[in-house]
């Protein structure tokens, strides 16, 4: 290619070739359209009776065949989940013979009130694409199908289509662990495969239905059909079965997962159950729930508006999503940070005046006992919940070295192995706090997080999962809700599952657990009365997160406070203290203190999974107690 | 056709300048180099396209509209590529075919796979495409820059450099598999030749051969293909898989008639009983709808704009304007030969493309980067010293 152009090379003659091909093409282009055009005539023209007969009489067609949806059950093999059908009436405009004829029979042969005949008289009139099927009435009852059936010959372009509805018995109690189905919208349309997902209307939305989308759906299959002239299917011709979806089994127990909701008595709050050895969510609960059915058929705009306004966000994940300042709840962890880091010994005792003051700072950072618990050690800290022990162990390890202990803990990070939605919620950091306000950490804030105030928000799942690893002695296990996958059981071994935490002295952990079980069976926990007549031993740790933020030396009066600016009450708490069955944590919102106001949930708990049929937790007894209990102003 | 002079633009001017030297004032067109006959037939027929979509689609508007401003894009293009001269083509006729080249390698060893087939370069977050659609413009201009510099019509040893050349990249494209591109591309790169003056005897060697190796062909297709050929040469065999196809379109079309049963009123199309309506096969769609006075309407507006482009080439400056616009224009003609021969029932079915009507943004771009070269190769004759 290099080379200089020959030296033959002759422009005129190479524009005559040109000249002489370019004619030739261009005969030959003339040509093939030629051939088109006769074989347009051919079809259109010479073959047009054939080919019109075969398109008017004789059609065959692909219908896509939906796979029914895998079922979800609990632990123990109870329905949560499960299709209904239900029969639908829809209309081809175009096959009708008589349209106006044809409404008026099937208004008749409906046995239609007066308000369902104008909704069914309106979705008729609507406009509609050429030859698809309008959709005029859903849920038809038997006798009505019955009465299409016997007329069916009369009501050409009349269609009654079974369809599968996702159903779920227990929606309001259950809906934030499940989640739910909708409609597929366009969005979702773009990304889906299109052959997977033919003739199928629902995907999962939220939670366990959202995240093992895949499995419950399956896979879609086909048939072609020959119909007759008005569409009606007369033979199947070939299918290609659809592959149903897979079940899943829950780690949920519904009885649990029923008593925590009916625990919540309706006031905004989460429960969140484990079990710490293996990670299974035993209960999620968010209260207030919301009947997901609604979204199955399609929920009219006045019920979702009322539902999206409601002051106490039902539709709000609470348990996975809700960030809440984790309170005193925290100190067990603090304390396993401070064994960690040499910070401080199980002996190691400090004077608590009622306040801790920062070196060259006259500011007061207050025990929420004001004239201070005199001499407190590890144990008695967390009994008592000591405020001043947790300031002068923060001020110690330094926002550094606290950062890092308590994302070990999963603080600030997403800890579900298979929950959709979760919200990290947050850990603060120098970093953090240096990228979102462009200022510096001030020592202050350190001692704020070290009880669990300031920035520091938590979701109930974490401090769950942070309670479980705690009674794991530090071995980790990520929460988790299925437990079986079609014939498949999840893997006990999770991957990216964090590191397990290490102690220099492994008896370290019994200190820690003595001083939780004194929270419950001490002469001075701060949940002594929720310790009455408990059967096992078991460890726990109130907290009380400020959702108003008081001046120095401002006292806190719940009474003078508007409902929802009152305190959220915190616990958290496991059983048996020897052998852990159980973790939960407790979020009751703007009910004051959770040594008063959680703490019996979490016992409830407790004893419902631990203790034989007939001493099951009396959720009216609960109740009676917690209504005792309000006013009352015990500390964190 | 009569109506329309298709040689209007050339004979009106002379090709070198008034010796005079008194610069003639250049018309609008002139200067934003476009050839108002040609452009107005393409826009013609988009427009004509975009309804046959708008029924083709089931009736979703954002059909339509997405490919409407794909058309955007593709006259954006074809305008800039407008603007360049001639030469500026020759320059790049190595480069871009080395670029191609490349990229088709990189495609076989990283590449995305798209609807089973692996045809896609994907720079994550930044830009998805597709090499084989640069090769179709490639490959014209690497053959033809490469043939106008040798003694035409062309000896043995060029068609041996011509045929390493275009079977390159057909080969490698034909491995994605991806049969109507590297068809096309193969064809882009033979009309060169054809057009540079081989002599007739070879073409009917070529053809010998061609016929002889069209077993071992056979033998290297993948069983999806084959039995797109066989289901051609007998649709019946298998009504209900891959004869499916052609079955629903020819009937579709068969139904329509010399009329048509009306846009937006073909049950066969509105009913869904066509696949992949709205792409390779809306030409049953036009069938069905509009019937014959439709299709045929469409195909001469194809036709006009074929000879309008073979005009145009053949007042092109230099032999390599006139290859690379013949083989422009007679490509695209193919495209049109293809499809609508598949679509009704003439020749196999192979994914190519109805141009400018089929739903796809990748193809109008190169379709009309194609014209905004041969308008470039038209506009800018005068502006070069023979």
């Amino acid at each position: 290619m290099r080379e200089p152009p020959d030296k033959l090379k002759s422009p005129e003659q190479e524009l005559r070739i040109f000249r002489v091909r370019s004619l030739v093409a261009a005969l030959v282009v003339v040509a093939l359209t030629g051939l088109l055009m006769g074989r347009l005539v051919y079809l259109q023209v010479v073959q047009h009776e054939v080919y019109s007969t075969r398109s008017e009489n004789n059609r065959v067609r692909v219908e896509p065949l939906p796979p029914t949806r895998g079922l979800i059950y609990d632990r123990n093999g109870v329905l949560l989940a499960e299709n209904r059908p239900t029969y639908n009436l829809t209309l081809v405009r175009e096959r009708a013979d008589d349209f106006a004829a044809t409404l008026d029979l099937l208004e008749a042969l409906l046995a239609l009130s007066g308000d369902e005949a104008k909704a069914f008289r309106a979705r008729a009139s609507q406009p509609q694409r050429p030859f698809e099927p309008a959709l005029l009435m859903s849920d038809l009852n038997e006798q009505q199908i019955a009465r299409l059936a016997i007329n069916r010959h009369r009501l050409p372009g009349v269609e009654v289509e079974a369809q599968l509805l996702r159903y779920y018995p227990d929606a309001p109690m259950l809906v934030h662990a499940l989640g739910y189905v909708g409609r597929i919208n366009t969005d979702e349309l773009k990304s889906l495969d299109a052959g997977r997902y033919a003739g199928t209307h629902f995907i999962g939305k939220t939670g366990v239905e959202r995240f093992y989308e895949d499995a419950l759906h399956g896979q879609s299959g086909l048939r072609q059909v020959e119909t007759n002239a008005r569409g009606r299917v007369l033979s199947e011709l070939g299918r290609t079965n659809p592959v149903p979806g897979k079940d899943i089994t829950l780690t949920l127990d519904k009885e649990l997962q029923s008593l925590a909701f009916d625990l919540l008595d309706g006031r905004r709050g989460a429960i969140v159950a484990m079990a710490p050895a293996t990670g299974e969510i035993l209960a999620l609960v968010s209260v207030p729930g919301y009947d997901s059915n609604q979204f199955v058929t399609g929920i009219d705009i006045g019920s979702y508006r009322a539902l999206q306004q409601d002051l106490d966000l039902p539709l709000f994940n609470r348990a996975i999503r809700g960030q809440y300042p984790p309170g005193s709840t925290i100190k067990p962890f603090l304390a396993m940070a401070g064994l960690a880091e040499g910070a401080i010994t199980p002996e190691k005792t400090i004077n608590d005046p009622g306040y801790f003051q920062l070196p060259n700072d006259s500011r007061r950072y207050r025990n929420w006992l004001r004239w201070g618990h005199g001499r407190v050690d590890l144990e008695r800290s967390l009994a008592v919940s000591n405020n001043t022990y947790y300031y002068t162990l923060a001020h110690e390890l330094g926002i550094d070295r606290l950062h890092e202990r308590m994302r070990d803990f999963g603080f600030g990070k997403r800890v579900g192995h298979d929950i959709f939605g979760e919200s990290n919620a947050l850990m603060p950091s120098r970093e953090w706090k240096r990228d979102r306000f462009g200022q510096p950490w001030y020592p202050g804030e350190t001692l704020s997080v070290g009880i669990g105030q300031g920035y520091w928000q938590v979701t109930p799942l974490q401090l769950a999962t942070a309670t479980s690893v705690l009674a794991n002695r530090g071995e980790w296990v990520k929460p988790r809700i299925a437990r079986r996958i079609g014939e498949e059981d999840v893997p006990v071994d999770l991957p990216d599952t964090p590191p397990d935490l290490e102690l220099a002295n492994e008896a370290w952990w019994d200190r820690v657990f003595a001083g939780m079980e004194k929270v419950i069976s001490g002469s001075e926990g701060t949940a002594r009365r929720t310790g009455v007549g408990l059967e096992y031993r078991m460890g726990g740790k109130s907290g009380t997160a400020q959702v108003f933020s008081l001046g120095q030396d401002q006292r806190y009066d719940a009474d003078e406070l508007a409902e929802r600016l009152r305190d959220h009450a915190l616990f958290i708490a496991f059983a048996p203290l020897d052998d852990p069955q159980i973790a939960v944590s407790v979020i009751v919102e703007n009910a004051g203190g959770g040594s008063t106001h959680a703490a019996h949930l979490a016992r409830a708990m407790t004893d419902a999974w631990l203790l034989d049929e007939d001493e099951q937790p009396d959720v009216e007894e609960v109740r009676e107690t917690l209504e005792s209990n309000d006013g009352s102003v015990a500390g964190n | 056709m009569a109506m329309i002079d298709l040689t209007r633009g050339l004979r009106s001017h002379p090709v070198r300048p008034p010796a005079s030297g008194i610069a003639r004032r250049r018309s609008f067109w002139e200067r934003i180099h476009l050839d108002p006959w040609l452009l107005g037939m393409l826009l013609l027929l988009m427009l004509a396209g975009l309804v046959v979509l708008y029924s083709a689609s089931g009736q979703h508007l954002q059909v339509p509209i997405a490919q409407g401003v794909r058309f955007g894009v593709a006259l954006t293009v074809m305008l800039v590529l407008a603007q360049f001269t001639p030469a500026t083509f020759q320059r790049w006729a190595f480069p871009a075919y080395l670029a191609g080249v490349l990229m088709l390698v990189a495609v076989e060893l990283i590449g995305d796979m798209g609807m089973g087939a692996q045809r896609w370069l994907v720079i994550p977050g930044v830009i998805r495409f597709q090499p084989s659609e640069l090769m179709k413009l490639a490959m014209p201009m690497m053959v033809a820059s490469y043939l106008c510099r040798r003694e035409l019509p062309p000896r043995v040893r060029d068609l041996a450099v011509c045929g390493l050349l275009i079977g390159l990249p057909v080969v490698l494209i034909a491995k994605q598999p991806d049969l109507g591109t590297s068809l096309l591309v193969a064809t882009a790169g033979v009309f060169v030749v054809l057009l540079a003056g081989l002599t007739w005897r070879f073409i009917a060697i070529l053809a010998l051969l061609a016929t002889a190796a069209l077993p071992l062909l056979w033998m290297n297709l993948h069983n999806y293909q084959r039995q797109r050929v066989l289901t051609f040469l007998d649709p019946n065999s298998d009504p209900l898989g891959s004869g499916w196809n052609i079955i629903q379109s020819t009937t579709a079309i068969g139904s329509g008639g010399l009329l048509g049963k009306g846009w937006l009123q073909g049950t066969q199309s509105q009913l869904e009983f066509l696949p992949e309506r709205h792409t390779d096969f809306i030409v049953a769609v036009l069938g069905e709808e509009f019937g014959l006075v439709g299709m045929l309407a469409f195909l001469m507006l194809y036709l006009v704009i074929v000879m309008r482009g073979i005009v145009m080439a053949g007042g092109a400056q230099n032999t390599f304007g006139r290859l690379l616009a013949g083989s422009i224009i007679l490509t695209f003609f193919i495209y049109v030969f293809v499809n609508v021969g598949m679509v009704s029932g003439i020749l196999p079915v192979v994914g190519v493309p109805l141009p400018l009507v089929s739903f796809g943004g990748t193809s109008s771009v190169t379709l009309m980067a194609g014209f905004g070269i041969l308008m470039a190769i038209h506009t800018h004759r005068r502006l070069l010293p023979r």
